[in-house]
């Protein structure tokens, strides 16, 4: 289970989440919406610390972090936590002078020691899973955006950790190459893979989420299961926001093809 | 035969000799010591401590601003006045050395930066430590963008070393300037040297070409900004 208790997050004079408290169950999809700037990406980043909370408390599996004003985290508390966790990039982040399949080994070899035939093995049935197989030993650059990131999930996932983190994962996409990272997301959540995504992709966050958190202006606003904050929301603010995305949704399948692209 | 192609026959090989036991080695040794200089530099004016920076940019300051043959000078003819004594190899040596090193260390800074802060996510989010993402990630395409520059600063020290003949040191230039005085052909003598230079970079920049066919096969920085 994955714990955010009273999580604060200032960057110089802005406070850009103000008390945040989730939990998250194994198992579970979680998926954090809401608009730009509302927060739901540096919550995200503060799971791996790639973002150190100003304040609060962090619970991962049997790590518990506690983070004061002007307090510095260890690095070795940092590296234990990152290696409970997986996290896959809106720009999906490959090392473009590493193969698809040295990608996926690179953190079980250099960061986990394996030796390389074993990681090797490990890493081409991460690309069978996410039907990157083929690619194996291609260029990063010779991908295309979905394929990238199905690659970049195979890498999060790599070392098992107890938790995907997904930052915007299909909005650098197309709809076609979107549609394609869905499924991917789909089936492992299928298959008990917990997972925190920040979206504004109703498509993913509909199909895969079981647990919804609206953020806004570094609050939550709302959180439930899916169904019922995205088909009976309960706050005013939560019911506009559903139906501007969806106006957004329709508009994109009406245009047909056009960037899948929101800004975040 | 005419009477010139005789002359630069004739001296040939001590010209190459001169150069196989002084320019190349001296400009081998402070390319690489210079690269290290420049490295260490660069990364403490990236991620070092602050007064470690103040330091490190003054001699960056000191070694671009100032005269490669004035160096020289100070090194060799000067220090003695204060009870340093070095030979005229050891003094060049030094001199190219932390000449390249500030050049290179504001190439290398350069590089470092240019990488994506994406790329450094991407490392720390599968664990990898910060001299982990550095080695395994960060210099890897660094390295990719800093050959044409390398390069640059590569070329121009084989010609630099030349200036050593001015410090004693028995290199190309001088061994030319030598048979000189013999000869009084400073127009054969000093031609032949020049082709020999030319030669020299010519081989260097052929070799760059075939480092970034080499280094380029990957097909450069995704579009990691999309």
């Amino acid at each position: 289970m994955i714990g955010l208790t009273n999580i604060e997050k200032r960057f110089g004079d802005n406070l850009v989440l103000k008390g945040v408290t989730v939990s998250i169950d194994e198992g579970s999809v979680t998926a954090l919406v809401g608009p730009s700037g509302g927060g739901k990406s540096t919550l995200l980043r503060c799971i791996n610390l790639l973002e150190i909370p100003t304040s609060g408390t962090l619970r991962i599996g049997d790590e518990t972090l506690e983070f004061r004003p002007g307090a510095k985290v260890p690095a070795a508390d940092i590296q234990r936590v990152r290696l409970q966790t997986g996290m896959v990039f809106q720009n999906f982040q490959l090392f473009p002078h590493r193969t698809a399949i040295e990608n996926v080994m690179e953190g079980l070899v250099t960061v986990l020691k394996w030796p390389q035939a074993r990681a090797r093995e490990r890493a081409m049935a991460l690309l069978e899973k996410v039907g990157m197989a083929h690619k194996a030993d291609a260029w990063p650059a010779t991908l295309s955006g979905g394929q990238q990131q199905r690659v970049a999930i195979a890498r999060a996932l790599a070392p098992s950790p107890r938790v995907l983190l997904c930052d915007e994962p299909t909005s650098a996409l197309d709809p076609e190459l979107a549609q394609e990272v869905v499924d991917v997301l789909g089936q492992l959540a299928r298959e008990g893979t917990t997972m925190v995504m920040a979206t504004h992709d109703l498509r993913l966050a509909s199909k895969i989420a079981q647990e919804v958190v609206f953020l806004d202006a570094g609050s939550i606003v709302e959180k439930g299961p899916a169904s019922i904050v995205f088909d009976n929301p309960e706050r005013e603010r939560t019911k506009r926001f559903i139906a501007s995305l969806r106006q957004e949704e329709a508009r994109k399948e009406g245009g047909g093809g056009g960037s899948g692209t929101i800004s975040s | 035969m005419p009477h010139w192609l005789q002359l630069m026959l004739e001296s040939l090989p001590t010209l190459l000799w001169a150069a196989l036991i002084f320019t190349v080695p001296l400009t081998l040794l402070s390319f690489a010591l210079g690269l290290m200089a420049g490295l260490v530099t660069a990364l403490i004016r990236l991620f070092g401590p602050k007064p470690l920076v103040a330091l490190v940019r003054f001699y960056v300051w000191i070694f671009r601003g100032t005269p490669l043959l004035v160096q020289l000078f100070l090194i060799f003819y000067g220090l003695p006045s204060v009870g340093i004594l070095l030979d005229a190899f050891p003094a060049a040596l030094i001199g190219f050395t932390l000449n390249i090193g500030a050049y290179t260390s504001e190439i290398i800074r350069a590089v470092i930066g240019s990488v994506p802060k994406g790329q450094w996510e991407a490392s720390y989010s599968i664990g990898m430590t910060w001299s982990q993402a550095m080695r395994r990630t960060i210099l890897p395409q660094a390295g990719r963008v800093a050959v044409p520059p390398l390069s640059n600063t590569f070329i121009s020290l084989v010609k630099d070393t030349s200036l050593a003949a001015a410090i004693t040191v028995p290199e190309m230039f001088q061994a030319a300037q030598r048979i000189v005085a013999t000869t009084y052909e400073p127009l054969i003598l000093y031609v032949e040297a020049a082709a020999l230079y030319l030669a020299m970079s010519s081989v260097l920049s052929a070799l760059q070409a075939r480092l970034e066919v080499r280094l380029n096969r990957y097909g450069g920085f995704l579009e990691a900004n999309a």
